[in-house]
């Protein structure tokens, strides 16, 4: 790590103590060495090099490509400008200071909670003292469990093509290609809003119905996300797509709380399958997953009336069980 | 099931802490190892192997004059960090793009369940941050409001926590699928594990009690100020349910629908079943939440020790059965 480290810290200042733009090939002399002269050599050099751009540019760092000389312009040089790398001066009021050290507790997911912390790190840097005294408010819980989460994220910023398995319930698994332009939270679960390759059509895609690892394709910066892109308008629209069912369901009284929270209307005392307790009927809307889990939960205390798919579905996976 | 391991990019973390302790070091000229340690939020001898990286690193010429200077003996002897040479790293680097998106996210959650007063500091704070280029990248992500009802309640709790007045909540008990009617002094909000709680001293139990925010159905400030009861906070570092009640280990044996159990509850150890499955001990303190989760992900779950659970919930899916077909 010490020499990789060297190699990305020395290449940063070459380029940032340069008024002109410096060539590849004075970059491959001066720190890529260990790469011989022949072909191979050629391409493992520009391969480690495409790596540490894209690292100093993951650290924040502005890397300006342009012409090296003013006759032939066919040669691209670097450079890195102290004024558009360098963070502005951000002074905080003790208050925001105070809040500044919530947020730096937010994050539960690995990726996401590690970048906050290096923010933090340049802020303090700056010279602004983050103030974790302020106990009366509660970080909220950003996380993320899906496993693919990361992977969709790392794409997003680097605009690299992505493929995996995705599965829809009661649907056989398929294989997606994605450009993604961003991962949105909904209703506690990640999506991951692009262009899907295949269908030619803008795709949001639950991250919780991935199978397996997301591979990465091809290069970084491999498109452009539309100008103008909303991802979390996107989401709204396509998340929502499936139709609400409108259910009844039989409730034994006093039981089915939390669902009964959610319904539309309730009709007391009615007639129940089993005379052990009375029972309700409740009307409610939802999604026909949430439902079914919703009247599943509550084990023999709720009866699904109608309608026929909610009702067949339901016993299909008791017989399941029973069988 | 594979569980991610997050990627190491252990040089470019190594580069990023250097370039925020060269600024910070020339702020202030010399300073204790542990005192940046903790500044920077990095550990002590992980500091003192970056700044071992550091006095290899300098301008391009190859002179010893181009290194940058790491006082080794006053690192080693006295444990003071004194650099120079460095001039031109004198700046931090501009947020990266994952850390402005993680910054500005965080803020905009803390900003959704806030009070008034304190929305209005996140708002600042927040403009500060994207006037220094931090709103670009934060457009690749987006997190929604939870539609939470306990959420939802956060201002009335933390009005009455700050004017130190009691509530009056009504609860939701989910394993004993109850709701009741309580009155409780305040003490704070806190969070254990995954879940936010009010941590208050409830008249009804007449005892400390902890309440789900997301179980609380309603909550409305009374006129009543708290008694000295709700003064001290409580130690909760260690969890809420320290030598309470007893647990039981249960495995279950999970098919690819149910298995998202793992990511959403603490699970003891994973072992791969047959045909793609996935077997899981947890620790159930209750057996009715053991018997709702099975309902829940039914018939992709089942139990294979101990068989208790096994057969009452057997017992149980062939009465909820029954209650279809009544005269079967």
């Amino acid at each position: 790590m010490a020499e990789k480290s060297e190699r990305l810290l020395n290449l940063y200042i070459m380029l940032l103590a340069q008024t002109r733009f410096v060539s590849k090939q004075d970059i491959r002399r001066a720190h890529y060495g260990e790469y011989g002269d022949n072909a191979r050599g050629d391409e493992a050099f520009e391969k480690a090099f495409e790596r540490d751009k894209e690292d100093l540019r993951e650290l924040g760092v502005v890397i300006e490509v342009g012409s090296l000389d003013h006759y032939f312009d066919d040669e691209q040089g670097y450079r890195i400008s102290p004024d558009t790398s360098s963070l502005p001066e951000i002074r905080f009021e003790a208050d925001e200071a105070a809040v500044l050290g919530i947020a730096a507790r937010a994050w539960e997911q690995h990726t996401l909670a590690r970048a906050t912390t290096e923010a933090m790190r340049k802020l303090a840097a700056q010279g602004v003292e983050v103030d974790t005294s302020r106990l009366d408010l509660v970080p909220p819980s950003l996380r993320a469990e899906e496993p693919a989460f990361d992977a969709c994220w790392e794409a997003t910023q680097k605009r690299r093509v992505i493929s995996f398995d995705y599965r829809r319930p009661g649907h056989e698994a398929t294989r997606r290609r994605l450009q993604p332009w961003g991962v949105v939270r909904s209703s506690g679960r990640w999506y991951v809003v692009g262009h899907d390759m295949d269908r030619q059509a803008e795709r949001v895609f639950r991250l919780s119905r991935v199978q397996g690892k997301v591979t990465a394709l091809g290069k970084s910066a491999a498109y452009d996300v539309p100008v103008g892109t909303d991802v979390k308008a996107i989401a709204q629209r396509l998340v929502h797509s499936t139709p609400d069912i409108d259910a009844t369901v039989l409730l034994r009284q006093r039981t089915g709380v939390a669902l009964r929270r959610t319904a539309t209307s309730i009709e007391e005392e009615v007639a129940g399958p089993d005379t052990l307790t009375a029972w309700d009927r409740l009307s409610l809307t939802g999604q026909f997953r949430d439902v079914v889990d919703a009247v599943l939960s509550l084990g023999s205390n709720a009866v699904v009336e109608g309608p026929e798919e909610l009702h067949s579905d339901v016993l299909a996976r008791l017989d399941e069980v029973a069988r | 099931m594979t569980t991610s391991r997050p990627v190491v990019h252990a040089a470019r973390e190594q580069v990023g802490r250097l370039l925020a302790l060269v600024p910070y070091l020339h702020q202030r000229g010399e300073v204790r190892l542990s005192e940046a340690a903790q500044a920077l939020g990095v550990d002590a001898v992980q500091l003192d192997k970056d700044l071992r990286v550091l006095f290899m690193c300098g301008l391009p010429g190859g002179f010893p004059d181009d290194l940058i200077n790491v006082d080794l003996d006053a690192l080693e002897g006295e444990g003071i960090i004194r650099v120079d040479n460095a001039d031109y790293l004198a700046r931090p680097v501009r947020f990266g793009p994952s850390e402005a998106a993680a910054l500005v996210v965080a803020l905009r959650a803390i900003e959704q369940s806030a009070s008034a007063e304190t929305r209005e500091v996140v708002e600042r704070t927040l403009a500060k941050l994207e006037a220094a280029g931090a709103a670009s990248a934060a457009q690749q992500i987006h997190v929604a409001a939870e539609e939470n009802p306990g959420e939802a309640l956060l201002p009335v709790l933390q009005g009455a926590l700050e004017r130190a007045r009691q509530l009056e909540i009504s609860y939701y008990v989910p394993s004993r699928d109850e709701q009741s009617t309580r009155v409780v002094e305040p003490r704070a909000i806190t969070r254990v594990g995954d879940a936010t709680y009010l941590d208050a001293w409830c008249h009804t139990a007449q005892g400390d009690r902890a309440f789900r925010l997301d179980r609380i159905v309603t909550a409305a400030e009374l006129p009543e100020a708290v008694s000295e009861r709700a003064a001290e906070p409580r130690d909760l570092s260690g969890g809420w349910f320290r030598g309470e009640g007893e647990t039981v280990s249960v495995t279950l044996r999970l098919w690819p629908e149910a298995q998202w159990v793992p990511e959403y509850y603490p699970v003891i150890d994973t072992t791969t079943g047959p045909e793609g499955t996935l077997d899981v001990v947890l620790e159930v303190a209750s057996e009715a939440w053991l018997q709702q989760l099975l309902f829940r992900v039914a018939p992709h779950a089942r139990v294979v020790a101990p068989q208790e659970f096994a057969e009452s919930f057997a017992a149980n899916v062939r009465a909820t059965l029954r209650l279809y077909d009544p005269h079967g």
